[in-house]
């Protein structure tokens, strides 16, 4: 229920809503988009990225030198959590052919091919088994499907939404394999939104130019993920689950080829070494580590983990200045501040709207730029709406939906949504939400070549911890696909790669010497990486935890 | 589409956001987090009120928007016998609430290959025959934080009704307490999710379509028009990226 002091923008929502409706009819564009100008200056002027403290040069390690976001390079100038000396690396705990590192999406997708390869795998997972931004998707997936649609059309909207600054194979690889993609999930089992004729619905999403996003209600992460989970835990013989035990470091062997990694049980506090022939990183994002105090839409364990680790034993990271800003986060109430309003309530033909109930921008621009045109419509022309604890956001209204898809679409469409808002009074279907940009994505990351190698032999990286694939900027509906496509291929180069494959004596010295540069970068810190876990405890709390022993920092 | 219960379990309190003023005080309420009793703020989640105490969330956190599952809580009201569960990133506090997490549900599963089973009630005989003994007492639709019609799902299970099964348990979460408060101890969640692939896999109808582009893909058709875009200079590129038609 929205407050009183809120009704007088309401009323003026629903009075411009019928002439939205028939102008949205018509099939003539709501509002024009943008030129490529226009999207520079609005980014330059008031996307969070562009201001000057939003990036720092960082001192140490394969992108030394280069501007990256700030706590980013925090995070990478930080300390190991183990003292390699107190290693036994002869006696490995755990011994397979692929260690991967992050049980989301991408993860289990990489497991399951390896296996169809031949190769065994260890996942490694923080929180449990699909504990990720994966589980979280909503909106869908994109593919190029229809016949109004190609995958090169799909092809030159990812790389227009990057800014141009995609690897354009990597982009090619995404778009061609992603009909198969929605094949190969359909196959396990994966409910797609489909009409009475077996042919997929589609939506549009920010910055595409053909409808071909598919979904599975506003579940759709979850759809897919639970999907990929019950294959990897139909096949305990070939895939092991560690679950709560992160890998803190990886390991290499004496020719600098990737071994494996040592692994931290969150629970029992032990550590254990897992030499594996090849690894692959699939740790996901960084959402939680709030960059310029934003909220996120992401899971509790997206700190960035594998950025750390693999940055450790000298892969490069690229794009990794570029952070993604969902437009349309929740704002109030203030309980779910930040969380993750689905794109698809766009696609559907949802509008952004200011205090007055004016559209302000086209509401399907990439989203960055759609992300920096609500700052502006807050900040500089005050046209926001303030909440009771003083954040600003601008209307989505989601009953044109209803007009304009026909009654009882969004219960149908839109369960999750609907849900997460009549706990507190609002129903979407008579009333708009209130949304602001919130930290959802991680452009940049590992980089990583058609086959998900990185620079470092042994280790491979896939989904949203790589950078490349969406250049500085990702579309709705491509993270889905992204994980999906490398996960697969992941799984099936490395299991290609290891059959010939035999590892020296195993050591962890690459920690050693990257804590002899952060010496010599005459860099003090006390930070502790990788994160692991947020902390939310109140100052007043912390203060009194006087062991300073947190999860999340040493012990 | 799956049935939408018209009424919530719970009422839901009115008071909680409905405030009139901007920047109101904060009202503090008493919870007892594992019979322990804590001051929180009074608008703050069940996850809102454990962090805020100074607990560190191993077990019991995950998405924390509603999505995972991970935060089953269950909890007692004052001057009330009845025992409620819930999301601990969804659910409000309330003063005098006693709570208490579940940091994992021991549930069987059989271990299946999809592609050798049918989609059929001999299926759920075979791999969860427990469903059998359900004994239609609705405890686990009253116990599904997304109001779910869990109890009809079994039962069209029952019945071998797969698209019933599939339609209603789709929002389904995998919390867990369904099967924890189940008399009958079947494991809910996970019989909806082993119909829900029966029915993508076996009943969906067949998209001609992806099949038709798949083909299209493996026949090479879209390699000149990928090396075209590859080749182009990104001013040319630019130039037919934002003079391309929109749908």
């Amino acid at each position: 229920m929205y407050p009183e002091y809120m009704n007088e923008s309401l009323k003026k929502v629903t009075q411009s809503r019928n002439k939205r409706f028939e102008l949205a009819k018509s099939g003539k564009p709501v509002f024009p988009p943008m030129s490529a100008e226009e999207r520079e200056q609005v980014l330059d002027k008031f996307h969070p990225d562009y201001k000057p403290e939003a990036r720092r040069k960082i001192h140490v390690g394969p992108n030394k030198g280069e501007k990256l976001t700030t706590e980013v390079a925090d995070m990478l100038e930080s300390h190991s959590r183990i003292k390699p000396e107190l290693f036994d690396l002869a006696q490995a705990d755990y011994e397979t052919d692929i260690l991967i590192i992050g049980g989301g999406g991408a993860g289990c997708a990489a497991a399951i091919i390896a296996m169809e390869n031949g190769a065994k795998s260890i996942i490694s997972t923080k929180l449990r088994l699909g504990d990720s931004n994966s589980m979280m998707s909503q909106g869908g997936m994109q593919a190029a499907v229809t016949s109004q649609d190609s995958p090169a059309k799909h092809y030159l909207d990812a790389i227009g939404g990057g800014h141009f600054d995609n690897k354009p194979e990597l982009v090619r690889i995404l778009t061609e394999d992603g009909p198969e993609v929605v094949k190969w999930l359909e196959d396990l089992g994966v409910v797609w939104d489909k009409n009475e004729d077996g042919s997929l619905q589609v939506l549009h999403g920010g910055g595409t130019s053909r409808k071909r996003m598919h979904s599975c209600r506003d579940y759709t992460g979850a759809i897919i993920m639970r999907t990929l989970m019950d294959v990897v835990r139909n096949h305990p013989d070939k895939i092991t689950s560690l679950e709560f035990m992160p890998t803190v470091e990886l390991i290499l062997d004496n020719k600098g080829r990737c071994a494996g990694g040592i692994l931290y049980n969150l629970e029992t506090e032990e550590y254990f070494t897992v030499k594996a022939k090849a690894t692959i990183i699939t740790t996901g994002g960084y959402g939680r580590l709030h960059i310029r105090g934003y909220d996120t839409t992401n899971h509790y364990g997206a700190t960035g983990d594998g950025l750390v680790i693999a940055y450790r034993v000298g892969a490069k990271l690229l794009y990794m200045d570029s952070v993604q800003y969902h437009p349309t986060g929740s704002v109030f109430p203030e309980q779910i501040a930040g969380f993750l309003i689905t794109e698809k309530i766009r696609g559907a033909g949802g509008q952004p709207l200011n205090k007055h109930g004016e559209l302000f921008v086209f509401p399907r621009e990439p989203r960055d730029v759609e992300s920096s045109a609500f700052i502006k419509e807050c900040l500089e022309k005050n046209n926001g709406i303030e909440t009771p604890s003083g954040r600003f956001g601008v209307w989505l209204d989601s009953p044109l939906i209803e007009m304009l898809q026909g009654e009882g679409y969004i219960n149908k469409n839109f369960p999750a949504m609907h849900r997460q808002f009549i706990r507190y009074g609002i129903d979407i279907t008579a009333e708009p939400m209130l949304v602001y940009p919130s930290l959802h994505y991680q452009n940049g990351g590992i980089e990583i070549d058609e086959k998900c190698k990185t620079n470092i032999p042994g280790l491979y990286v896939a989904g949203e911890a790589t950078g490349g694939v969406h250049g500085r900027n990702r579309l709705m509906g491509n993270s889905v696909l992204d994980y999906n496509v490398y996960g697969r291929r992941a799984g099936k180069y490395v299991a290609e790669s290891i059959k010939s494959v035999k590892l020296g004596p195993l050591t962890l010295e690459h920690i050693s010497n990257y804590e002899s540069e952060l010496k010599r970068a005459k860099i003090k810190t006390d930070r502790i990486a990788p994160v692991l876990l947020p902390s939310y405890t109140p100052e007043n709390v912390k203060k009194r935890q006087l062991t300073a022993h947190y999860q999340g920092t040493l012990r | 589409m799956a049935t939408k219960k018209p009424a919530k379990k719970k009422p839901v309190k009115e008071t909680k956001t409905k405030s009139t003023k901007k920047n109101p005080k904060k009202e503090m309420a008493t919870v007892f987090i594992m019979g322990k009793a804590h001051e929180v703020p009074a608008e703050a989640t069940i996850m809102g009120a454990i962090e805020y105490s100074g607990y560190q969330i191993i077990r019991g956190a995950g998405c924390r928007e509603g999505f995972c599952g991970a935060c089953a809580t269950v909890y007692r009201l004052p001057d009330d016998y009845k025992i409620y569960t819930g999301l601990a990133c969804t659910t409000l506090i309330e003063d005098g609430m006693w709570l208490s997490q579940l940091p994992a549900i021991p549930a069987q599963r059989p271990v299946y290959d999809i592609k050798k089973l049918e989609a059929n009630v001999a299926t759920f005989q075979k791999l969860y025959p427990e469903v059998f003994r359900c004994l239609a007492c609705n405890t686990c639709t009253k116990a599904c934080p997304q109001d779910l019609e869990v109890m009809d799902y079994i039962q069209a299970a029952i019945r071998g009704d797969i698209e019933k099964v599939m339609d209603i348990s789709f929002d389904c979460l995998s919390c867990g307490m369904c099967a924890i408060r189940c008399p009958a101890e079947i494991v809910q969640y996970n019989v909806g999710l082993l119909a829900r692939r029966l029915y993508g896999k076996y009943l969906a109808k067949e998209s001609k379509q992806l099949k038709k582009r798949i083909k299209e893909i493996k026949e090479h058709k879209y390699d000149k028009e990928y090396q075209e875009l590859k080749s182009m200079k990104t001013e040319d590129l630019k130039k037919k990226y934002y003079e391309r038609n929109l749908e």
